[in-house]
């Protein structure tokens, strides 16, 4: 058995309290309790995060950028969804 | 296609379409091209052109391997570091050029490129690291020296990739430049203490910057009308300058801090262009740097050698892991089950 048999982890990392986890980047290990450990020393050195998320890189789906226009169109015709898009007249407060 | 996983690749991409679908092609080249153009970044499964994607594994594969290869010259020292100050920070130094490596092929990896499959080419001498680790840290002032112009010509290398096109690249590089500035000035100080120092610690300190000054400056890469590769990644965005121009701004920055340092760099050409607002140098010996590429360097057999064993001495450490993961997740499916 070789290294390349040790699948690939995606690391995500909570920088500080009231922060989501952020994806940091990758690494292989043998297991769970090993990618943590790597991820530690990886990407954490300086103290970068208080909290660390492993994911086996395989169990990800991903949208795919070949769908990209279809999949996020129905985002783009809704302007009324962003606050910008009503007009409020000059004065009113708090709103 | 949905359920595909977040680095699988996108190779496929180019013949997605029906067979003979040439349109879908031009398409996917026009995407990208118009991505590269807006200074947008190419991310792993995003359709590229081959040769695109040949050139970063080709680039970051090399880089991946100076950086392990880098820590041998440096690791020599820590034994013999001379106070526990200065051990702790050189062994914090090279572990992290290890992280460097480790983004590195990581990154590579999201471009279809496997951890093996690079390893064993740097092992077999199918793909290069930088010839300036072949050089040998006869000194502990070699230590200094190494952080304060080895580290230096790489940071200034490294800042322009962090704009590079290609998206885990250029990430890796932000990560590694914010760590590096660290590694340059562990070395000036310790430069800086030796200068200082007693008149064999200010010979020895000078002697170092002697021998490394020139393989830094080759760093750079062949002169531009010499590189092969430069104007197509130029043009692709992996490269933002070119070897001279990265060349002159490294030397025109340590001029400066070696008058700082008390120490002189030995090139009696080395002199303030005024005209140029530059400062002109001399000749690089580029037969030398050939050689040491062609593996005629003082140290590159040791590198490799070295490299070879503690990989392969490495190995019973990776089975038994890999052993005790499958041990463990049998038994949790039976415990499951
Ligand atoms: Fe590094
Ligand atoms: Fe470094």
């Amino acid at each position: 058995m070789t290294d390349t048999d040790w699948p690939l982890w995606e690391v995500f990392v909570r920088s500080r309290r009231g922060l989501s986890h952020t994806h940091a980047g990758s690494l292989h290990a043998p297991d769970a309790a090993f990618a943590l450990r790597n991820a530690r020393d990886l990407y954490t050195r300086r103290g970068e995060g208080v909290s660390l998320w492993v994911v086996p890189s395989s169990a990800i789906t991903a949208s795919s950028p070949d769908e990209k226009d279809p999949f996020f169109e129905p985002a783009a015709d809704k302007p009324y969804r962003h606050p910008t898009f009503y007009e409020i007249p000059e004065g009113v407060k708090h709103l | 296609m949905a359920t595909a996983a977040a680095h699988q690749t996108a190779r496929t991409h180019g013949s997605a379409g029906q067979e003979g679908d040439i349109d879908a092609d031009d398409t996917y080249q026009r995407v990208f091209d118009a991505t590269v153009a807006a200074d947008e970044r190419i991310e792993p499964r995003d359709w590229m052109p081959d040769a695109y994607r040949a050139t970063l594994v080709r680039q970051i594969a090399q880089h991946a391997h100076s950086e392990i290869i880098g820590m041998q010259p440096e690791a020599n020292w820590i034994t013999r570091a001379p106070s526990l100050r200065r051990k702790a920070i050189l062994m914090a130094k090279v572990q992290d050029e290890a992280g460097h490596g480790l983004y590195l092929y990581s990154a590579a990896e999201t471009l279809g490129a496997s951890r093996e499959d690079l390893l064993d080419k740097l092992h077999t001498g199918r793909q290069k690291y930088s010839s300036i680790f072949n050089y040998p840290t006869l000194t502990w002032a070699d230590v200094g020296a190494i952080g304060w112009l080895v580290d230096g010509a790489a940071i200034t290398n490294q800042v322009p990739l962090c704009r590079c096109s290609y998206g885990p690249y250029a990430r890796a590089m932000v990560r590694v430049c914010k760590e590096e500035s660290f590694h340059q000035r562990q070395g000036y100080e310790l430069l800086l203490a030796l200068s200082r120092g007693t008149t064999e610690q200010h010979a020895m300190a000078q002697d170092a910057v002697d021998r490394w000054w020139w393989p830094s400056l080759m760093m750079f890469g062949p002169p531009d009308d010499e590189s092969a590769h430069s104007a197509q990644s130029m043009a692709w965005k992996i490269k933002r300058h070119s070897n001279d121009e990265l060349r002159r701004r490294f030397v025109d920055i340590c001029v400066p801090q070696a008058e700082s340092l008390g120490l002189t760099l030995p090139d009696p050409d080395l002199k303030w262009n005024e005209e140029r607002g530059h400062y002109d140098f001399g000749p690089i010996d580029w037969t030398e740097f050939k050689e040491v590429l062609k593996g005629n360097g003082p140290c590159n057999e040791q590198r490799i050698t070295q490299r070879k064993a503690a990989h392969d001495e490495g190995a019973w450490v990776r089975e038994s892991a890999a052993a005790y993961a499958a041990k463990h997740s049998t038994r949790t499916g039976v415990e499951q089950a």
